[in-house]
């Protein structure tokens, strides 16, 4: 890590503690995403190329004001538009800010094999760091929400960094900076659910009575939060997942399963040294090849002399 | 009948091709276990370094892995035949106690493999054909496409089991060889001698001897 202003809580494929005294002190962060308030104009998404660097390709118009289509290892955030007809038959049209979740319990960090590939600062914000990074896509699979992308140029995976860059100099992460309507905040993680809460309530107040905040206990918790006018059913956000959490195939590959099986392939090679030693080699003794030597012979004699073997009897 | 340097009388139990066939199987399951295991715990990573690190051991584990799966495919069909179970394996397998502890005299005959081996393949067949599969499954360069990742999660977890139980049978098999005394040269020199043969596998000498004696002397 060639800049280290953030102490790291957790990190892939490390069995022992990471350098983690350093704690902030106002808690760990987060990114507040109010859907309610987002009018899907895209500046996050042409600040986030921005700072970050990134140009995705141009691709092609599908018929919606989504684009890129998907995620991709350049696009890091993306705008999901959902039209959704309410049960008054009215239209409404549900804009989610994609990208990742900042999971307080990483299926991807999880799931990772390479040492240090991935980890998680102090703050809560969950980095890969591409150096490291193998191009397995475990992460990939260790994910609840569909998020790293690998990258076809480099084999490497990427996602939103939640500009860990920027939050470990005191600013504010590139996209909350650009979105013009307040529907982007960033702060603690506590003052960011004291200012949902103050959202959700307001809402409620004017008719959207399961309007609430979208904070999975599934993985944790997570450090990009949503406040939704429907939280009772996420899955109208473009399928923001229900119940999100680490898939328990997932917890059994990377679970106690790791440390068990190293365990038993031990044990088997150790139970196998000391069978050696305690009952031993098992030899041919003379005593046998004389014994073959009888058989043979009365193999022999059984039958016909004249059918003696050949030298291309050897198979 | 064959015979060794000093001229005594062996038995060829393996063939060049068949011990070319078997060390290409042993040779490339041993660096796909290693570049697995690189990747199946942190305590092992450190493996990779063997194979260039871990970009490139994530790289070559499938390939090497396929170059196993093939060439066990050509073993298995040389030897599929002589590990049917027979009612005597049966009895062997019983008494286990008698095997483990060298007390060959009240076994059952034995063919030109013991139960044990029998058991062994058929579990090494079943291993590779799950790791050959669900290796599809996450082979991510090639395949990531074409499944969804409910199916590559599972592919994952059962990927390492199957790996798992492959690792410990064979560290039974290699055991197995520097036990039994004799069994390594049979797969290095290809022979082994009437005495290994009458004490591990006697029905098999049986075999072999009559069909010695019952094949016409070629003029």
């Amino acid at each position: 890590m060639p800049l280290q202003s953030l102490d790291i809580v957790r990190r892939s494929a490390t069995t022992l503690p990471s350098p983690s005294v350093r704690e902030p002190a106002g808690g760990a962060v987060a990114k507040l995403i109010d859907t309610t308030k987002c009018i899907g104009c895209k500046a996050c998404q042409v600040a986030c190329m921005e700072w970050n660097d990134l140009r995705d390709e141009i691709g092609s118009n599908v018929g919606s004001y989504q684009n890129p289509h998907d995620l991709t290892d350049k696009s890091w955030t993306l705008m999901r538009f959902a039209e959704y007809e309410n049960p008054k038959g009215d239209l409404e049209w549900l804009i989610r800010k994609d990208g990742c979740m900042h999971c307080q319990d990483p299926g991807c960090l999880k799931a990772c094999p390479s040492p240090g590939a991935i980890v998680q600062y102090s703050n809560g914000i969950v980095d890969f760091v591409e150096e490291n990074c193998i191009g397995c896509g475990y992460c990939v699979s260790g994910c609840p929400f569909d998020i790293p992308r690998v990258s076809k140029r480099d084999h490497k995976a990427y996602k939103c960094t939640l500009c860990s860059d920027r939050v470990a100099v005191g600013l504010e992460p590139a996209c909350i900076k650009a979105c013009p309507t307040g529907a982007l905040v960033f702060g603690t993680k506590e003052d960011m659910k004291e200012h949902a809460a103050e959202r959700v309530e307001d809402l409620k107040s004017r008719g959207f009575e399961h309007a609430g905040l979208y904070d999975p206990p599934g993985v944790g918790g997570t450090h990009v939060m949503y406040v939704l006018h429907h939280a009772d059913q996420p899955g109208l956000y473009s399928g923001l997942a229900q119940n999100p959490h680490i898939s328990p195939a997932v917890r059994l590959w990377k679970g106690l399963s790791k440390p068990t099986a190293l365990g038993i392939m031990a044990l088997t090679a150790l139970a196998g040294f000391f069978h050696y030693i305690r009952v031993g080699r098992n030899e041919v003794t003379d005593a046998d090849e004389a014994a073959a030597a009888r058989f043979d012979a009365e193999a022999a004699r059984a039958m016909p002399p004249a059918t003696k073997p050949s030298p291309e009897s050897r198979t | 009948m064959s015979s060794d340097p000093n001229g005594r009388d062996t038995i060829v139990r393996y063939t060049a091709g068949v011990r070319t066939n078997h060390w290409i199987v042993a040779i490339s399951f041993v660096l796909a276990a290693l570049s697995g295991l690189a990747l199946f715990h942190p305590a092992m990573f450190w493996l990779s370094e063997l194979f260039g690190g871990g970009p490139w051991t994530r790289i070559l584990h499938p390939y090497i892995a396929l170059v196993m799966v093939v060439a066990f495919l050509f073993l298995a069909t040389v030897v599929w035949q002589d590990n049917r179970m027979l009612t005597r394996d049966w009895t062997w397998l019983k008494r286990w106690r008698d095997v483990v502890n060298n007390r060959e005299e009240d076994l059952p005959e034995v063919g030109r493999y013991n139960a044990g081996q029998k058991v062994l393949f058929f579990l090494m067949v079943l291993c590779l054909a799950g790791l050959f599969l669900s290796g599809i499954v996450i082979w991510r360069a090639y395949f990531g496409l074409y499944f969804s990742v409910g199916t590559i999660r599972v592919a994952s977890a059962f990927h390492a089991l199957c790996a798992f139980v492959l690792i410990c049978g064979i560290i039974v098999h290699i055991y197995a060889a520097i036990w039994v005394k004799g069994s390594v040269r049979a797969m290095t020199r290809g022979t082994v001698t009437p005495g290994w043969a009458f004490k591990h596998h006697r029905a098999w000498l049986r075999e072999v001897r009559h069909a010695a004696h019952s094949r016409p002397r070629p003029d």
